[in-house]
């Protein structure tokens, strides 16, 4: 191969990485640090809503519901951003005005990215001149199993490009990449073309995120720090769906890559449905006992 | 290369609160002897005291078996194996030993809690691994009982009488399920002795006995120190020693058992090579390092004790070592989230100590963990040495602690001269992504063991043991009913 990435990517083995993603499981969380979690991770949720069927009623809804997640008295912050696609970019754009919570938006060609690099570029440019400060783009999974390293990187530096000052997500859809060594490979290309978040998948395919291929993305963002001092973000999206789950992943975020990366503006889970039990959870701590699950607002 | 200008800051950021296990246990006062079935009061009247290691205070008084005890419960393991055991139906025998099985495990949760208690080893792993591997030793060998003829073809295997059995407390109630299991199962009766500082577990197992409608005298506890051991090997009732332990205590139980009829099994120390080459999955291979030396404070015989490590790799390696042993959490074995708990006893931590001192003495240089320790009780931090040469003692001598010696290589052919310059063999790791590269490097280790991208994996159908001064004999397996029959 004639495509050469500035620092060397290391093997992965597989029941190494899974063995040790396990172990995160296994720590206890509770209490306070039960409490600081569930919040933690309320701030960095990219709440998301990416139907067919979205319309300027359902995406006011999501902004409001980013930016108050809870009634006042459980004091939880707000999400990270909310995550749309391009035609509702302005709509989300002037529904955050002035709240501080950036509107993402899924470019180019989501989910299946299987567009001109053109179309691909405009899809980005349209989005951003919308008003979305953070764009989650999709990498041409077909062209990387191709085995054409070089057009994947020259096609994610020039969505960088087209981002101009908007914040770079790269969605791998490590569902259809499949191996972890694929990941660690497409994870330090993302990171050497000018990603500066890397994301597991669109959601739409599965298995989406899972415990070892973030923690595989996590290692990578390690290396390429303590090597260059650049901060890269983690994202893991789709199939995170209960507070237990996001509670594993921060664990992991902790004992990986330390305090820095425990802010939402490096770490961020994408999630539809997650938002729901981290309340009821928040809850439940707050107020000494399970409440019915109709007491919390289900979008 | 080594990355010195950033670093990773592992504060206290979302920090873990304390998740202690409930310990509402049935630990007692005071332990007796279990002998004939029954607890019975020591003939001295004398006791010795099992400590917490983890706050070095009290946590039980126990029985300390003297010879006049030794040969009661002699006497009645030969009774029982003449009387009941013996000539017991093999299936019935079987029956007693699922029986034993189902019961380990209905208890585990509480059986975990007093061996962290006990031992000091953290709850993650006597909940994870020592208990669940207890009741499958116990579930395995039950299935042997009525098969004996088929594992040994061509062949009438006939039980061997009275086993006397020696045990080390790094894993007290798995050994003493490694030792009882296959004894049981090929027909033979026990006596087995805990180690000094771990007796608890083993009292509890002989409630579980009674529980299970064992026959009085099949397994007969006797705890206490050396004096009590060697009232054991020396027992002219006794038909097979099994030892587990010290290389040391193995070669004077050789020695007493020499000239008589005794037949005689040893599992000794170990130093063993983890070699580490430049083709590994890296950030695996340092997990498995981490495992192989950490895991239950390196007070395990089949430790990946030293690190050998191709030396184009070493800086990097050395340096990803180093920010995980901070990760590490060090405390209460009790705590879900301890990843290592207290010294076994003041003794072993003394040991540790001097070992380390020795190290840097003879100009290795050591790397420890910053984690803070708790003020009372025995721990040492997690810890490694680099610049190791094969003469310094810290190469040669088993820590039997948290503390790993490193050295490097350059090819494989060097790196199996290394791994084999010791006098152990119990074990050995080989991490590489090239699978010809580990058969070409197991078939020129001489360890009992060999790990291939992975460590410390146990299974009852996987047989155990050494070569050189590590010892003879296996357990586990097919291999492990071998010692238990003529």
């Amino acid at each position: 191969m004639s495509f050469v990435l500035k620092s060397p990517v290391p093997r992965i083995d597989q029941v190494g990485v899974e063995e040790r993603a396990s172990t995160f499981q296994k720590r206890s969380i509770k209490n306070e640090a039960k409490a600081i979690g569930l919040k933690l991770a309320v701030s960095m949720m990219d709440l998301t809503t990416l139907e067919g069927a979205d319309t300027k009623g359902k995406v006011t809804r999501l902004c409001r519901k980013a930016r108050q997640p809870m009634a006042k008295r459980y004091h939880c912050p707000p999400c990270a951003a909310v995550c749309v696609y391009p035609n509702q970019v302005a709509h989300a754009a002037k529904e955050l005005e002035g709240t501080g919570i950036p509107v993402a938006s899924v470019a180019t060609g989501f989910p299946s990215g299987q567009y001109p690099l053109a179309l691909r570029l405009a899809d980005v440019k349209d989005a951003v001149n919308s008003g979305a400060h953070e764009i989650d783009m999709v990498i041409s999974r077909g062209t990387f199993l191709e085995g054409n390293l070089a057009e994947v990187s020259d096609e994610i530096s020039a969505v960088k490009e087209a981002c101009g000052k908007a914040h770079l997500k790269v969605i791998f859809e490590t569902g259809e990449l499949q191996t972890y060594d694929h990941v660690r490979l497409v994870s330090q290309l993302a990171i050497e073309a000018g990603g500066d978040f890397i994301k597991t998948s669109t959601g739409k395919v599965s298995p989406a995120a899972t415990l070892p291929v973030t923690l595989v993305m996590l290692e990578t963002v390690r290396d390429h720090y303590l090597e260059t001092g650049r901060r890269i973000g983690v994202k893991p999206a789709g199939g995170i769906r209960t507070a237990k789950e996001a509670l594993q992943y921060l664990v992991m975020v902790k004992e990986t890559l330390g305090d820095d990366w425990l802010s939402p503006d490096l770490f961020r889970f994408g999630a539809s449905s997650l938002l729901g039990d981290l309340e009821l959870q928040l809850a439940k701590l707050i107020d000494g006992n399970y409440q019915s699950a109709d007491y919390f607002s289900k979008s | 290369m080594e990355r010195k200008k950033h670093h990773l800051k592992f504060g206290s950021a979302f920090d873990y609160a304390p998740a202690p296990e409930t310990t509402p246990v049935a630990l007692k006062k005071q332990y007796e002897l279990f002998i004939h079935g029954e607890f019975v009061a020591p003939a001295s009247g004398s006791y010795f005291n099992s400590i917490n290691p983890a706050n070095g205070k009290r946590l039980a008084r126990i029985a300390k078996a003297d010879h006049a005890d030794v040969d009661r419960a002699v006497k009645s393991a030969r009774q029982a194996f003449g009387n009941v055991w013996g000539p017991m139906d093999a299936a019935e025998r079987g029956k007693y030993l699922f029986r034993i099985a189902r019961i380990i495990q209905e208890k585990s949760r509480e059986l975990a809690i007093l061996e962290s208690m006990d031992g000091g080893k953290p709850i993650k792993e006597s909940r994870d691994v020592d208990l669940p591997l207890v009741a499958a030793h116990f579930f395995y060998y039950a299935g042997w009982a009525d098969k004996l003829k088929y594992a040994f073809p061509g062949k009438a295997p006939e039980p061997l009488g009275v086993a006397g059995q020696v045990i080390p407390w790094n894993f007290p109630l798995l050994m003493a399920a490694w030792k009882i299991a296959p004894a049981l199962a090929c027909g033979n009766t026990v006596v087995i002795k805990p180690a000094e500082t771990t007796s608890i577990t083993a009292m509890h197992l002989a409630e579980i006995f009674q529980e299970a409608g064992l026959p009085p005298g099949v397994v007969n506890i006797v705890p206490g120190a050396g004096d009590t051991g060697a009232a054991l090997v020396e027992h002219e009732g006794v038909d097979k020693i099994a030892f587990t332990g010290s290389t040391a205590v193995g070669k004077r139980i050789a020695r007493s058992v020499a000239g008589t009829s005794k037949r005689l099994t040893l599992e000794l120390g170990g130093k063993a090579a983890n070699i580490v080459f430049d083709d590994c999955a890296i950030d695996q291979a340092v997990e498995g390092v981490i495992n192989g030396i950490y895991f239950n404070q390196g007070h395990v015989c089949c430790a990946g004790s030293r690190l050998l490590i191709q030396e184009s790799i070493h800086d990097d390696f050395v340096a990803r070592l180093t920010r995980r042993i901070e990760t590490l959490r060090v405390g209460d074995p009790l705590d879900k989230n301890t990843d290592i708990g207290a010294i076994n006893s003041k003794a072993q931590l003394k040991r540790i100590q001097e070992l380390v001192k020795t190290g840097e003495e003879e100009g290795a240089e050591l790397h420890s963990s910053s984690c803070p320790l708790p003020d009372e009780g025995f721990w040492h931090r997690p810890s490694f040495f680099t610049g190791v040469t094969s003469s310094h003692r810290v190469a040669r001598e088993e820590i039997f602690g948290p503390v790993l010696s490193i050295m490097t290589f350059r090819t494989p052919a060097e790196a199996v001269t290394l791994a084999n310059d010791t006098c152990y063999g119990l074990s050995a790791g080989i991490w590489t992504d090239k699978g010809s590269k580990i058969f070409s490097i197991a078939d020129q280790l001489k360890a009992g063991v060999i790990w291939a991208n992975t460590f410390n994996k146990f299974d009852p159908t996987s047989p155990f043991g050494g070569y050189k001064e590590s010892g003879f004999g296996r357990e586990g397996g097919l291999q492990g009913l071998a010692a238990y029959v003529k």
